[in-house]
């Protein structure tokens, strides 16, 4: 856990009292609305179909039980009692007053949660892998710098008012559960071969109207010149960003009009300006951050506790942990991903209740630690494997062990038509809709691993470009049609997905992704080949064969 | 519309010209960039002073060989959301060591002071006169600032190292 200090809460408090005055404006008359939604954006307050939204930072996705608990606070006293996880570790109120959001804002910023540039043209959240810390075979913990490059980013006077919003992610394991290709700014943390921590820079992906996959553009930059980089790949995009156009205003479609080789030269030649400034990071600085990490007094215990062995007779309990436990670095422990995709429930929504008493079994099983992840799942990252029996039949009686992280209904969807005023199309119930249809585990389970992605417009919120299958509805003639792709993927191997066939009515959208799922399992070469990868052999023709054969 | 300087409402002694308004005799006058490019001698060797208004889309670099002959450089903010003249700012004050006025011209509010004033801005036109007269105040709004920059103001890591080295002393 990162602890803030009186310096980190000084500006926190100074930030709720200054938007407490440009609320008291706003309300007053004195700021015009257009005045206002930019100053409440960079709050991450929107105004949806119903109400204002309220978007709240978890930086890197790490979460102490008591900022938790002041989550599930503000769910109950200032929204409808739940809250929504999104893709990019933040939660979202939906039910939110304008005139009551500064004393919600001040009573997060008591446990150090603030709602800073969760939206707006700005840099926001930065994220990383929600298993930071605890991965086997990380080269180190990517949380250090990316708390580093949050203070670096927050109110910065030089990009507050970028063309469009700026995303930054980090990862520093092999397997990158960050989605780092798919941010404007992707950060691999590894080492040079003095052993020097550093970081291969990954530049403009983004998905939206118009997707790509983010592109190298330096090998490796130290670990002690990171922040002048990102300086100056963001004055570059700054100063010559579209701003004419807010579909071609993200960094990407300048690194696509300028190509890799021109925009790097132009931020190499920004760089060497400033490389050498008071940007340059001392190790003492790192140090001074790190110190501020807690990590667990994990204690020595076996590889196989005899609760676990017990627990293995109990074919329940198996089906569990098989899809929700992973291996963590430390002998004994394990990370354990909490599914909030339960059969006929919004993805990524928990009551205060659930909040509530996940914080209390983060105390009492995870060292008071909780992840959010990228896949709109929390994850108690430090359990002991003799709790895990336990923990599961606690988590069970919260509707919180639905044993199907990973699965074909751990659906990624974005809010839709239900709340958002951008969407052209619903995408909540058709991910209620999917996890009915597969709702039997042992048919889930013998499909395996397969990411399905909603998004209700072509802003992509759902990340619809790099599920497994991708859905997309759009709207054609006052109607809801759904585009369907095969293929992508959000992972290292990034990849965008490919059009299987001709859009489809909302009602038609389960009966195809069931065709889909059975032309997989026809073609797949054995059960160990994964969608994704008969998807990747045979590409889309087999597949659009079956499926619109009879349509 | 009022112009603050040195943290106060004051008089602006200069004239903003348009592109084809006649060259008065005397006087500061603001010229805009083209303008003054066309016949940047003739401007410099008149009396009174000389500032220069820089469009957002324009690179700084052109005007550097007559900085040091100007006392003003006004950027502009055709609205508050666009950002381009911080960077021009920045690099005005710290790549070229611009000491002149650097005035920010355009929708220029108050919620934007703190980070013009980080960004090397030291006059603003400033649109609202409710705005203007607000200006110390909400000058003071931040007392923590994360990144460096010009402004010599000190960043959160310097001052947690300054807080470590002196408790250091006392251990």
């Amino acid at each position: 856990m990162y602890a803030y200090d009186e310096i980190d809460r000084t500006l926190v408090n100074e930030r709720v009292s200054e938007f407490r005055d440009q609320v008291k404006r706003r309300l007053s008359g004195e700021l015009t609305e257009d005045e206002f939604k930019l100053l409440r954006l960079q709050n991450g307050v929107y105004l949806q179909l119903h109400a204002y939204m309220f978007r709240v930072a978890i930086p890197y996705g790490t979460l102490a039980s008591n900022q938790l608990r002041a989550l599930a606070h503000v769910a109950r006293k200032y929204d409808r009692g739940y809250g929504h996880f999104t893709t990019r570790q933040n939660i979202q109120f939906n039910w939110i007053k304008l005139a009551e959001l500064p004393d919600a804002l001040a009573d997060l910023a008591e446990v150090g949660i603030h709602a800073m540039q969760t939206s707006g043209n700005n840099m926001r959240n930065v994220t990383s892998d929600q298993w930071a810390g605890v991965a086997p075979g990380e080269i180190e913990d990517p949380r250090i710098w990316s708390e580093l490059i949050r203070q670096h980013t927050t109110l910065h006077p030089e990009f507050s008012f970028l063309p469009r919003k700026f995303k930054i992610a980090i990862t520093a394991s092999d397997h990158d559960r960050a989605a780092i290709k798919i941010h404007d700014i992707g950060l691999r943390l590894i080492k040079n071969e003095k052993g020097e921590t550093g970081f291969e820079v990954l530049v403009g992906g983004g998905l939206g109207r118009t997707p790509f996959i983010a592109k190298t553009i330096k090998h490796f930059v130290h670990g002690r010149d990171i922040l002048s980089y990102i300086e100056a790949i963001l004055r570059v995009y700054n100063q010559y960003g579209r701003r004419d156009n807010i579909y071609k205003a993200r960094i990407k479609i300048l690194v696509h009009e300028l190509g890799i080789e021109k925009f790097s030269r132009e931020v190499e030649e920004e760089w060497q300006h400033i490389r050498n400034s008071s940007l340059q990071i001392d190790d003492e600085v790192i140090e001074d951050i790190r110190s501020r990490f807690t990590y667990p007094a994990y204690e020595k215990l076996p590889h196989m506790p005899d609760e676990l062995r017990q627990a293995a007779a109990d074919p329940d309990f198996e089906a569990w942990r098989r899809n929700s436990v992973a291996p963590h670095k430390i002998q004994g422990y394990s990370i354990v991903t909490i599914s909030l995709k339960p059969t006929g429930k919004p993805p990524g929504d928990a009551t205060a209740e659930q909040m509530d008493a996940l914080a209390d079994l983060a105390d009492k099983y995870s060292f008071g630690e909780i992840r959010v992840g990228h896949e709109q799942n929390l994850a108690l990252p430090h359990v002991a494997k003799r709790d895990l029996p336990a923990l599961w039949k606690a988590l069970d009686k919260l509707g919180l062990a639905t044993p199907n992280v990973n699965l074909i209904t751990d659906i990624i969807a974005c809010p839709g038509l239900d709340y958002c005023s951008l969407a052209n199309a619903r995408s909540i119930p058709i991910a209620q809709e999917l996890t009915r249809r597969f709702a039997n585990h042992e048919l889930a389970n013998l499909i395996g691993r397969l990411h399905i992605n909603i998004s209700g417009c072509i802003n992509a919120c759902g990340h619809h470009h790099v599920g497994h299958i991708g859905i997309l509805g759009v709207e054609k003639n006052g109607e809801e049609v759904y585009q369907i792709t095969i293929g992508g993927r959000a992972d290292e191997s990034a990849a965008l997905g490919n059009l299987i066939g001709p859009g489809v009515k909302f009602d038609e959208v389960a009966d195809v992704v069931e065709d889909i799922v059975e032309a997989y399992l026809a073609l797949r070469e054995r059960p160990e080949e994964l969608f994704i990868d008969t998807v990747k052999r045979l590409g889309v023709e087999p597949f659009k064969e079956r499926v619109y054969a009879t349509r | 519309m009022p112009l603050v300087n040195g943290g106060k409402i004051v008089d602006d002694s200069f004239v903003k010209l348009a592109v084809d308004t006649p060259l008065p005799e005397g006087g500061d006058i603001l010229v805009p960039a083209e303008r003054f490019l066309g016949d940047a001698e003739a401007f410099l060797a008149r009396a009174g002073k000389v500032g220069v208004i820089w469009p957002n889309n324009r690179d700084i670099d052109e005007l550097v060989p007559y900085l040091g002959r100007l006392a003003a450089v006004a950027l502009v903010f055709p609205t508050f959301r666009d950002g381009r003249a911080y960077s021009q700012a920045r690099l005005l004050r710290e790549r070229f060591n611009y000491r002149g006025e650097v005035r920010a011209t355009g929708q220029v509010l108050r919620d934007q002071f703190v980070f013009m004033l980080r960004a090397g801005f030291d006059a603003f036109d400033v649109k609202k006169q409710a705005d203007a007269e607000a200006f110390m105040q909400t000058a003071k709004r931040y007392s923590v600032f994360y990144q460096p920059t010009g402004d010599g103001r000190i960043t959160a890591l310097h001052r947690r190292m300054q807080l470590r080295h002196s408790e250091g002393v006392g251990t």
